[in-house]
């Protein structure tokens, strides 16, 4: 069995127990063992790779390919490079943190831990996939988990968010098929025959004209579960009304497939039509970004906070992207990682606020810091690991993105990049502000005084998240030259 | 010279607050002062040893003192660009180990006493030690980079030691003010980095202050709006270094800034973090002279000539003690900035550089000398307004002189620390810019003026009937006044010129008797002064304040910089730009999308007839439908 499709199966195996699982106990132990297992294998994966690296120089290491649909030439084609083990990593700590912070889900547990898995599944599969079509199967099978997820397990006017949510996103999917049967049907203008394989269109001259009709439909396509503007407003809504793990899911790792899809698929596949429309999608990125710091500094409600919080930081990666460089695609890469960690501890330190006070409201609450002191500190870390500050992941993303910017020397792009650097200041509004009202000042609630004290498996799934933002933070070195690497086949593409 | 040890004066206040910040509820506070007081003093021990090594064993080659540097990549942005971590050794960051060691230890045995009993005790040395790693790194820093990272951990240190007593409302506004206006500040920074890594390639100090470096010589390569982009990003640089080190219009948040622990006012925002942006001109001197004629540093000498005045004139009307030692501290950093700016290069012209460094170093005594006694004061009578105070001299001796000797000092009184020093940077202007010069001697009358205010209004002046009558503090406390105090005595007599200048020779710096006459006189002046308005308890100063009516309050109520920045943030960014832009997006944006969803339920309500059952239909729409894709093929096809 090869190392990569064990992703796929691994989780397989894990449903196949939980349908057996009669009580939460049972469940929830056995989505921890499976999760366990998988965070193993992304951690072995990880030493294979760099091992692997030093000896195999093509693009993606440990490919697979299986001939899945021969009329239309579809192919089970798998493969990594170290972008996409860095994704599985990511997605694998955010999972097994997820689990743990569902350890309470007393509301058909078994059914809950399956939705999860399949959800992760999706996400596996994306990140691994080098065929478009078994790539945009794996993208479906994440999206649609979450509208059970949070039409039965969610909060709130959860039928609407859920409807809205799965509704944009299959918008966008169609947008997206069509952009990549388009890519598909060109995908033979040189001669060969028609493919899916991305790395074969790659080396294909797509015709400029139609790059220039495609790229919009597939960067729109992926962009929208990124959060571009004005396609974001899925996201306040359907975060408010997640349950936690899957709000952590969702922005941790699912968002994280529109980033990885324009750069795989639209940047890599179709670089002169990037050329051409980027300014607009530039406008639209920086405008996301400061657009989204500033609403978040007039939210009351945690989760929207939060949820304007990720268009922002979102905005960035798609920015970044835009700027056809590597330095910025590096920061772009390391800037999806650590959101990814950084929201997922948000959403799991507001799921444990949110279960002690029954309330998301800022203005409600105060003085937590006195009362529950584990996850405030956390969350004050985790708030400062947002606005950039040095030795947490966020810097070193957000630097190599400025930096990567601000080797565009026309003034368009100069003037975008300065602004998304002015996020910097807004994001340390929004962040204090919440700093400030909800767990400094004075207990506010009586009745808070006497909040249970942090968990053990909750303990667990914070440290988790933890550990990747501060050693990203403090050491980057290692990861980023991994990025870097795997960079520069693309960058070829373009230049 | 090995300087590898010297990594190690960071890396135990680091410990320390690992130690004291992971550990926090476990380990006592009788254990948890003595690892911090025990940490820095192993800290400062070494940076003794270095300079020692640094100035009087390896001492010059060839009449210069070298620069050593160790360093190591810390990430790669393109081949060319990167991030090091590491130390670089030189006269500035030499004298700056020793004045934060010196300070930060005073201030740990200080807070010993001071903090006793605060239920935050071991958290508040773990922040002392994170500050403490933090200014470390900074000062050591090869690389704009390097600084700037760790610029950001001192702004976050002092945003968590502000907000220390985090259950007040005011402390909660200073902290997030004084984060929120230095990030302001930051973000020019940053993109003065930005500039300086694109343009010339490189983010290492060395490299770009060689005078005969490409940085240096060919800033005139690529110019923006008349100007050369070198000047624009020294400009940035500055507006970074002008918000650390509370530089007009920036200064707003280090009168607020004083809601934090006392010792932590004087360690942060008088002696060690402030200094930042003064160090950074420093640190990045030869660029700032060389580059467009020394342009950039032009703007750095009235920016601080201005702030020094700008402070002195609010500090005469402040009635919270530490609020006047805020502005005093902001119009001392002025004076720094003052005297970088009026600097030369070479030999005796570099003066300029030479006495800011030197006030920088003198400053830093006298003035967590002044802080620690005011916090012996508040200690003692608990409060921090004048007007609860007087004849202290009677209660607290040793405050009461050891504040003296801090306020001679600050007045320029020979032969204290300040005299030395301040009488450097009045001669660098008058050789440089008399308009400067003037605003100088004139600032030096006005602090000799509100320091004594200050003095006599707690030591002297009428004796206040106490509650609780006024003890003299701790050992713990009065220890480091007394240390403090003798260096702001002798302090003046080291030969800064010999060890501290921008071409790193040094020259033989000689008293300028006129000058010193100047100065001193106006001091002395600026003390009589008080000495009639404020020894004895009189309606002088009232009815002074009162002929000056409307001035008088304007500078009191801060020249309403205060209202100004609310009116900005709270009128118009939260209110005419937030606020819509979250309702724009709920309403319109999202409104739309919503828009779409109602309408295709709707049109799906009216069109859902077509579903009419019958078979005929369904033939005709299937068979029509295949026709128009057909259509559509066939014509894509043909095309």
């Amino acid at each position: 069995m090869d190392i990569l499709s064990l992703f796929i199966i691994v989780p397989v195996v894990t449903i196949l127990f939980l349908v057996f699982a009669k009580s939460l106990k049972q469940a929830r132990m056995v989505a921890m063992v499976g999760s366990l297992v998988q965070l193993g294998m992304a951690i072995n994966l990880v030493f294979a790779y760099l091992k692997e690296r030093t000896v195999n120089d093509s693009i993606m290491v440990f490919t697979k390919d299986v001939v899945w649909f021969e009329p239309f030439n579809i192919h089970y084609n798998i493969g990594v490079d170290g972008i996409s083990v860095a994704l599985l990593l990511l997605t694998a700590i955010v999972v097994l943190a997820g689990v743990f912070i569902s350890w309470k889900m007393y509301d058909l547990p078994k059914e809950f831990f399956i939705s999860l898995i399949v959800l992760s599944i999706g996400v596996y599969g994306f990140f691994i996939s080098i065929d478009l079509f078994t790539m945009f199967v794996f993208f479906e099978i994440a999206v649609i988990p979450m509208y059970l997820l949070i039409g039965i397990w969610g909060s709130g006017p959860r039928e609407y968010s859920a409807m809205k949510l799965t509704l944009m996103l299959m918008g966008a999917s169609a947008i997206l098929l069509v952009g990549i049967l388009g890519i598909y049907f060109n995908s033979d203008v040189d001669g060969g025959a028609l493919t899916f394989n991305i790395l074969e269109i790659a080396q294909v001259n797509i015709p400029v004209e139609v790059q220039k009709l495609f790229f919009p439909l597939t960067f729109i396509g992926f962009a929208v579960i990124g959060a571009l503007f004005p396609f974001h407003t899925w996201s306040p809504d359907g975060h408010a009304s997640a349950p936690t793990a899957v709000s952590m899911l969702h922005a941790g790792v699912l968002m994280k497939l529109g980033g990885y899809g324009v750069f795989r698929v639209a940047m890599y596949l179709l670089p002169e039509g990037a050329v051409d429309w980027s300014w607009i999608f530039i406008i639209l990125s920086v405008v996301g970004v400061i657009y989204g710091a500033f609403s978040a500094i007039k939210q009351t409600d945690l989760k929207y906070i939060n949820a304007y919080s990720s268009v922002s930081h979102l905005g960035l990666v798609l920015f970044a992207l835009l700027m056809l460089n590597k330095t910025a695609w590096n920061g772009a890469i390391l800037q999806s990682l650590s959101h990814g960690f950084m929201t997922a501890l948000f959403f799991a330190l507001i799921g444990m606020i949110y279960e002690r006070t029954h309330t998301r409201d800022i203005t409600r609450l105060g003085g937590l810091l006195k009362v529950i002191p584990f996850i405030s500190v956390i969350y004050v870390i985790a708030g400062l690991a947002s606005l950039g500050l040095p030795g947490f992941s966020g810097f070193v993303a957000e630097m190599n993105i400025f930096v990567g910017a601000f080797q565009q020397e026309d003034m368009f792009m100069r003037v975008a990049t300065v602004l998304s650097i002015s996020v910097i200041v807004i994001t340390a509004v929004y962040i204090l502000r919440v700093v400030g009202i909800m767990l400094m000042g004075p207990v506010k609630n009586e009745s808070y005084l006497k909040l249970e004290k942090v968990t053990w498996y909750e303990k667990f799934g914070i440290l988790l998240l933890l550990i990747p933002i501060v050693g990203i933070g403090v050491a980057p070195l290692w990861l980023s030259d991994m990025i870097l690497e795997s960079l520069d086949p693309f960058i070829k593409g373009l230049l | 010279m090995n300087i590898t040890y010297i990594i190690l004066i960071p890396i135990i206040p680091f410990i320390v607050f690992l130690l004291l910040g992971i550990f926090n509820q476990k380990i006592k506070p009788a254990v948890s002062g003595y690892v911090g007081v025990f940490g820095l003093l192993a800290s400062a021990m070494l940076s003794f040893y270095a300079a020692y090594q640094y100035f009087f064993v390896n001492g010059k080659v060839d009449g210069v003192y070298q620069t050593f540097t160790e360093k190591t990549v810390w990430m790669h942005f393109t081949d060319t660009l990167h991030i090091d971590m590491g130390i670089l050794v030189d006269p500035i960051s030499v004298m700056m180990l020793v004045v934060v060691s010196v300070v930060s230890l005073m201030v740990h045995i200080y807070s010993r006493g001071y903090m006793k009993g605060d239920e935050g005790y071991t958290k508040f040395f773990a922040f002392l030690g994170l500050f403490t790693f933090s200014m470390y790194g900074l000062v050591l820093a090869t690389n704009l980079f390097q600084i700037y990272i760790f610029w950001e951990l001192v702004g976050v240190s002092s945003y968590l030691l502000i907000g220390y007593y985090y259950t007040k409302t005011s402390a909660i506004a200073a902290a997030k003010k004084a984060f929120i206006v230095t990030r302001f500040a930051d973000f020019g920074f940053l993109i003065g980095i930005m500039i300086i890594g694109f343009y010339t390639g490189t983010f290492d100090f060395e490299t770009l202050n060689n005078p005969e470096g490409s940085a240096i010589l060919n800033w005139a390569a690529t110019s923006f709006m008349g100007l050369s982009v070198i000047t624009w990003a020294l400009l940035f640089i500055f507006i970074g270094g002008a918000g650390k080190s509370a530089m007009f219009p920036l200064h707003i948040w280090l009168p607020d800034a004083m809601e934090g622990p006392t010792p932590v006012s004087a360690l942060i925002h008088a002696a060690t973090m402030v200094v930042a942006g003064v160090f950074l001109v420093a640190r990045l001197f030869p660029m700032f002279y060389f580059v467009e004629d020394g342009f950039a540093l032009n703007i750095v000498a009235y920016v601080g000539a201005f702030s020094a005045l700008f402070a002195a004139v609010i500090a005469i009307t402040q009635t919270d003690i530490k609020r006047v030692l805020a502005f005093s501290t902001m119009s001392q950093l002025g004076y720094m900035m003052l005297g970088l700016g009026v600097s030369g290069y070479e030999g005796h012209e570099g003066v300029g550089y030479m006495a800011s460094m030197f006030h920088l170093f003198t400053h830093a005594m006298f003035k967590a000398l002044l802080f620690l006694g005011a916090g012996s004061v508040i200690h003692a009578v608990h409060s921090n307004y004048l007007k609860d105070m007087g004849s202290l001299r009677k209660y607290m001796p040793i405050t009461n002189i050891t504040f003296l000797i801090a306020a001679l000092a600050i007045a320029g009184v020979p032969p204290l620390a300040g005299f030395w020093s301040k009488d450097e940077i009045l001669v660098a202007a008058f050789e440089h810019n008399k308009l400067i010069y003037y605003v100088g001697v004139f600032v030096a009358g006005l602090t000799a003026f509100y320091m004594f205010r200050l003095y006599f209004g707690i030591f002297w002046g009428k004796d206040r009937t106490y509650d609780h009558k006024p003890k003299e503090s701790p050992l713990s406390m009065t220890f480091p006044l007394l240390v403090l105090a003798v260096l702001s005595v002798v302090g003046g007599l080291i030969p800064f010129s010999e060890f501290v200048t921008a071409d790193k020779v040094g020259f033989e710096a000689h008293l300028n008797y006129p000058l010193a006459a100047i100065a001193t006189t106006v001091g002395i002046i600026g003390i009589g002064l008080a000495w009639i308005f404020y020894k004895k308890e009189n309606n002088l100063s009232d009815r002074y304040a009162k002929a000056f009516g409307p001035l008088y309050k304007w500078a009191s109520d801060k020249f309403y910089f205060d209202e100004i920045y609310m009116f900005i943030t709270k009128k118009i960014l939260f209110k005419r730009v937030s606020a819509p832009i979250a309702k724009f997006d709920r309403k319109v944006v999202d409104g739309t999308m919503n828009g779409i969803g109602n309408k295709t339920v709707l049109i799906s309500q009216k069109i859902k007839g077509v579903q009419s059952g019958k078979v005929q239909d369904y033939a005709f729409v299937f068979v029509a439908g295949v026709v128009v894709i057909a259509l559509v093929f066939i014509y894509l096809w043909s095309n």
